[in-house]
């Protein structure tokens, strides 16, 4: 087991340089970089520049020297902690990331705990009381969920807290403590904002998790094993947590490590909706705009976070499952 | 002597969309205790349901729907009293109490009827806590008891392996450990040895016979296999589509079969006498899909002696025929 971990982590930088690469490639690929669209903006307001202030600004941000040294430049600042300057906020990018990370992972997280929490009690009443009553009522309340776009969700929720409890869920703090230097108060303040977001995330994702749960006990309830400890004359609910549920929760493991960076691009709308400070709509405006090294620094935390998540679901699997411990 | 298990009239039907499978269709036989009874009959005949049945297994859309299931159950203090399984509520607590520690079962298939997740030694615990008020510590040593009795070497080691880390044959033995963790007085095991290679299946077939000496249990053993039947068997009871065709002791059925489809399964046994190059008799025909089950005997679209307007209009009921045999069948009537 620790072995089966080192090993992985041994993997990491490697996967961090091919995922650096990539990311900056994908990134210089768009036609013109920043000072050609900055040109263009000046262009759109009416002034413009001469060619050589164009080469000065150019020069002062690189852009002039070949792609390599571009990218060597990049990483070996990342390396020293320095992620660079943002072109387009023209501040360094440490700091505009630093707090909407935080608030982006702790907003995973709290989605993550809240569909986990419902979908997989969800699932094994539905499986176990096939085609009861309660079992229709969650598939309905799943094809809802499944169905309904997350924003519509959120700007739902949102009137009906507005116009009923005359509350504005929008953002992540009061706004007495938006600007606020951290603190008790704003912690607490942060907690009291975090979870509906954090509902409405979670929503979309419980109701396909429940189904997978639902689909994957099933199968498992009619395994020879399931009926087996039924013979050996244990209790039914003790049995089916016991054996089927481990078994059908297995896969399922497998899915944690894309959470996050799927929570990412695809709370984008909701996170714009909602108006709250997290890293998908500074991705959006970054490419917009063309700030390749803020785009390439978030790209890249990314790719970080799935490396970790993977690395994270694929312990938790070999810990749960002995035959993957062996393989391993 | 009383019979230990006593099976009367007992239907089990599965109610699917496509129509209703008469799975076990009226079965009777006896279990007295100590006695090695065998059930035989072909695949899909419903041995399989017929003791998932009496355990109370069978799970929607099947039910037991007729019958009785007479168990003589002892309790704490030693004291017997007949109750019928029939009656009692499958999910509920007496017919628990009986699994595993007074009804065992060897399931058919060892390797999958083993949590892959769960060490065997956890499982085996598992059935001894279930029903023994004993420390965790005592648990285990019986469980490694169990293990060195039927024959695991290293039983100590073992108890931390999974079942997909043993072969055949010694799965298999970790299962019988595992049913025989509560001293069972029946013992049912469904075709015990079908899944691993011959060698071992003596072998296993051995060890069952020795352990059913040593604890004096009764077993039910079910196989389709007539020569696993006559090594082990005292007693023998012969299905065809969901009935019993016909019932005896085991020289009796091998000697005097009377019902024309015990007949014909005895005449398709090879046999080393037989001339080479002769042709083994089959059974002719094939087995009726379970949704168009013939009205009256169910054998006889098959049967070499059918009498028409007599077999396909009514059920032949099981009678005596004699102090020690017992057959379905209208030639008898
Ligand atoms: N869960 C179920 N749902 C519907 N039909 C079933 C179910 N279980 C068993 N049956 C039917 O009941 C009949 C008897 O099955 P059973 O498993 O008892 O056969 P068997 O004699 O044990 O055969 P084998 O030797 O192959 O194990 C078969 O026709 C089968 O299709
Ligand atoms: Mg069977």
């Amino acid at each position: 087991m620790t072995q089966y971990i080192i090993k992985r982590l041994l993997l990491l930088p490697l996967l961090l340089f091919i995922f650096s690469v990539f990311a900056f490639f994908i990134i210089q690929a768009p036609p013109g970089d920043f000072v050609t669209s900055y040109i263009a903006e000046l262009a759109a307001s009416g002034s413009s520049m001469d060619q050589a202030q164009v080469e000065a600004l150019r020069e002062q941000y690189g852009l002039d020297q070949p792609m390599i040294v571009q990218y060597f430049r990049w990483v070996g600042g990342m390396l020293r902690g320095n992620f660079g300057v943002s072109l387009d906020w023209k501040r360094p990018i440490m700091e505009l990331i630093k707090e909407r990370l935080l608030l982006t992972v702790l907003l995973g997280a709290m989605t993550f705990i809240i569909s986990w929490s419902l979908a997989i009690p969800i699932g094994i009443i539905s499986a176990t009381k096939k085609y009861s009553f309660i079992d229709y009522f969650f598939t309905v309340f799943n094809y809802m969920g499944v169905a309904t776009p997350t924003f519509m969700t959120a700007l739902i929720l949102m009137w009906l807290a507005y116009s009923y409890f005359g509350v504005s869920v929008t953002g992540l703090f009061s706004p007495e403590y938006v600007d606020a230097p951290w603190s008790l108060a704003r912690a607490m303040d942060l907690l009291k904002h975090l979870w509906l977001p954090a509902l409405i995330l979670a929503l979309d994702g419980t109701a396909r998790l429940a189904r997978v749960m639902r689909a994957n006990l099933l199968d498992e309830l009619n395994k020879p094993y399931v009926e087996m400890a039924r013979a050996k004359g244990m209790s039914e609910w003790r049995l089916v947590l016991k054996y089927p549920v481990h078994l059908a929760i297995n896969p399922l493991v497998s899915t944690i490590g894309w959470y996050l960076p799927m929570l990412f691009s695809g709370s984008v709308i909701v996170a714009t909706v909602l108006n709250l400070p997290t890293i998908g709509p500074l991705l959006l405006r970054s490419l917009t705009n063309q700030d390749m090294f803020l785009a390439g620094v978030i790209v890249l935390i990314y790719c970080f976070l799935a490396i970790i998540g993977t690395l994270i679901s694929d312990v938790l699997l070999a810990w749960l499952d002995p035959r993957i411990r062996m393989e391993a | 002597m009383e019979p230990l298990l006593s099976v009367r009239g007992l239907k089990t039907y599965f109610y699917l969309d496509e129509g209703t499978v008469k799975a076990v269709d009226g079965v009777d036989f006896d279990v007295f205790p100590g006695q090695i009874v065998g059930i035989v009959g072909e695949s899909g005949c419903g041995k399989s349901v017929t003791i998932k049945s009496v355990l109370r297994l069978i799970q929607n859309p099947g039910r037991v729907v007729e019958g009785e299931i007479l168990f003589r159950h002892q309790d704490e203090d030693g004291r017997e009293k007949t109750i019928d399984l029939a009656q009692l509520d499958p999910h509920g607590k007496a017919i628990r109490s009986i699994r595993g520690a007074e009804i065992a079962l060897i399931p058919q298939e060892p390797m999958a009827s083993f949590s892959p997740v769960h060490t065997i030694g956890d499982q085996i615990m598992e059935a001894v806590l279930l029903h023994q008020d004993v420390s965790k510590e005592e648990a285990r040593r019986i469980s490694i008891e169990r293990l060195h009795e039927v024959g695991m070497p290293n039983p100590e080691q073992r108890m931390k392996a999974y079942s997909w880390e043993l072969s055949g044959g010694l799965r298999q033995r970790a299962m019988i450990a595992m049913s025989l963790a509560c001293n069972p007085r029946l013992l049912i095991a469904d075709e015990p040895t079908t899944a691993i290679d011959v060698t071992t299946q003596a072998q296993v077939l051995r060890l069952l016979l020795d352990l059913q000496e040593q604890h004096n249990m009764a077993v039910i053993f079910i196989t389709h296999d007539l020569g696993v039947i006559a090594q082990i068997a005292d007693f023998v009871v012969v299905m065809y589509l969901g009935r019993v065709m016909e019932t005896g002791p085991v020289e009796d059925i091998f000697f005097h079969p009377q019902h024309p489809y015990t007949k014909a399964l005895l005449e398709s046994i090879p046999s080393i006498y037989a001339p080479a190059g002769e042709r083994l008799p089959t059974i002719e025909g094939s087995i009726p899909h379970p949704f168009s089950r013939p009205s009256g005997c169910p054998f006889y679209p098959r049967c070499k002696a059918f009498m028409p307007g007599v077999c396909n209009t009514s059920t032949p009921q099981l009678k005596p025929i004699n102090d020690r045999q017992a057959v379905s069948c209208f030639l008898y009537d």
